[in-house]
């Protein structure tokens, strides 16, 4: 009886087919700004080694609307990114216990962004400390 | 078929992701709106000759290129399996251009740290 | 069946290889009550409304892994599914998705269980043992580190769930490294080595990009996700000491 003609439907805009794939999807999107980030740092540490006059327009054109907003919303995807990465980082880790019981991966995220919150009040006192 | 290379990315994308969730959120609000409108910073932080110092110190050139490079090599990485994601399939190329960019500014990076001196 | 006066409409993606060109939608009514199942549904079209629609199906009780596909865009198994949750909206009910169509619901499932072979999914044991030695001892520790990816029932939703599958058929997928880790993990068990090979190429676990709804998916909370990314760790870890490791470590 039976043609066999096996149907292959398409795989075009995936990601669009669900709230899961759209949350996965802004959440490798973070990496744009991350790489924006790195390239300003970058600009800047260039700009250092071609003297005071090519780093202070570096610093003035920190000043500008334009940065702050830029900067901002640079922020707020670093924040995405933090949240993010706690959260899938135990799927990565192996099976742990302790006193015989499963660590939950939760306990794990939670740990993780603790560890981002110190880490982050660490690098506000280090450099208010050097800076002054 | 043979081993995969990507144990050598993926702990880059790993490093580079680590040091982000940890201290990018700090970072991005110091240099990108702390110190440049004076919000809980001196506004002189940042001034040309506290920024030659800190860089001219080993421990400022290791923090630098350690940020610098890791957060790049760690984009390079989510960047490809983001063009892959989107439908671009050309998978060699997109490695070989985002690799290739994360390799070139740690290169530009190392290059000039080491230049500034100590 | 009880005439309780509440109709649903459940719309399938027909397919029929003898006359479709591409898969067609269908509509049927059926009456329900709120115990039934979506497979209930699909029995009750099959039976009173059109005998030709085509499904998988065994168990009726969420184990033989038999009735997965796609209910309201969602890999589900049909039998732990109810109309009750998608009244009065329209239900529409597809094949698997990132599985080529044979007919209706059924998908083609060969290279599944060609890959399933390959990764040995069976004690290899440590060392010989005789009768007179008696069973194998386990602590309840070393049980519970096999117990979560042995209730891996071959229901493939984690696949229907899984973007890089669909894109890259080659690829291991994740419900085939829960396997994997169940075996390798058992203290009885001594064929790690002999597993790895397939687990550090490209369509490996390098073809993972972490999504997760995998172990969103799953119906009997296997959490595969889990699975795959341990071994990312493990392929890496394996492929730096490689050079130092007496053997050469994992091919």
């Amino acid at each position: 009886m039976s043609i066999q003609r096996p149907y292959v439907r398409s795989m075009d805009g995936w990601w669009k087919r669900n709230a899961y794939y759209v949350r996965y999807m802004a959440r490798e999107v973070t990496a744009l700004f991350v790489a924006a980030y790195a390239l300003v740092l970058l600009v800047g540490v260039v700009r250092l080694s071609q003297g005071e006059a090519a780093f202070n327009g570096w610093l003035q054109a920190l000043k500008t609307p334009l940065s702050l907003a830029f900067h901002l919303v640079v922020l707020a995807t670093f924040v995405y990114h933090t949240w993010s990465w706690f959260n899938i980082m135990p799927i990565t880790m192996p099976m742990m216990f302790i006193g015989g019981k499963r660590v939950q991966p939760g306990t794990i995220t939670r740990a993780g962004l603790a560890a981002a919150v110190v880490a982050c009040a660490a690098v506000f006192v280090i450099v208010r400390g050097i800076s002054s | 078929m043979k081993r995969s290379n990507e144990p050598i990315f993926w702990s880059l994308f790993g490093a580079g992701g680590m040091l982000a969730a940890l201290i990018g959120p700090a970072l991005v609000f110091i240099t990108g709106v702390g110190v440049p409108f004076g919000l809980f910073f001196p506004p002189d932080t940042m001034s040309y000759a506290h920024m030659l110092a800190f860089s001219q110190h080993w421990l400022g050139k290791v923090f630098l290129l350690a940020v610098i490079a890791l957060f790049m090599w760690h984009a390079a990485h989510r960047i490809a399996i983001l063009l892959h994601d989107f439908g671009v399939h050309a998978v060699a190329p997109i490695k070989f251009c985002c690799y290739g960019l994360a390799f070139l500014g740690t290169v530009i990076a190392g290059y000039t740290l080491l230049s500034l001196g100590s | 069946m009880a005439d309780t006066g509440k109709i649903i409409e459940i719309e399938i993606l027909r397919y029929r290889p003898e006359q479709d060109e591409a898969p067609v939608l269908q509509t049927y009514k059926v009456p329900f009550t709120d115990d039934m199942s979506v497979l209930q549904g699909l029995q009750y079209i099959k039976d009173y409304l059109d005998g030709t629609v085509s499904f998988r199906w065994s168990c009726r009780m969420a184990i033989c892994g038999s009735c997965g596909m796609m209910v309201g865009g969602k890999p589900k198994l049909a039998c732990k599914t109810f109309l009750r949750d998608y009244y009065p909206g329209k239900l529409r009910v597809e094949a698997l998705a990132h599985f080529p169509v044979e007919r209706d619901l059924i998908v083609t499932v060969k290279d599944y269980v060609k890959r399933l072979e390959g990764i040995k999914p069976y004690l290899i044991p440590k060392e010989t043992r005789t009768l007179e030695e008696g069973e194998y001892l386990q602590t309840p520790q070393q049980r519970d580190r096999v117990m979560q990816f042995s209730a891996c029932i071959n229901c493939m939703l984690c696949y229907a769930a899984c973007p890089q599958y669909g894109t890259n058929p080659k690829f291991i997928g994740s419900g085939h490294m829960a396997i994997l880790d169940r075996y390798n993990s058992d203290s009885r068990d001594g064929g790690r080595e002999q597993r790895m090979e397939p687990v550090n190429e490209e369509d490996g676990v390098w073809g993972c990009t972490a999504i997760g709804y995998c172990s969103v998916v799953c119906p009997k909370q296997v959490d595969p996700a889990h699975a795959i990314n341990k071994y990312k760790i493990e392929s890496t870890m394996d492929y730096f000491t490689r050079f130092v490791t007496p053997g050469g470590g994992d091919k």
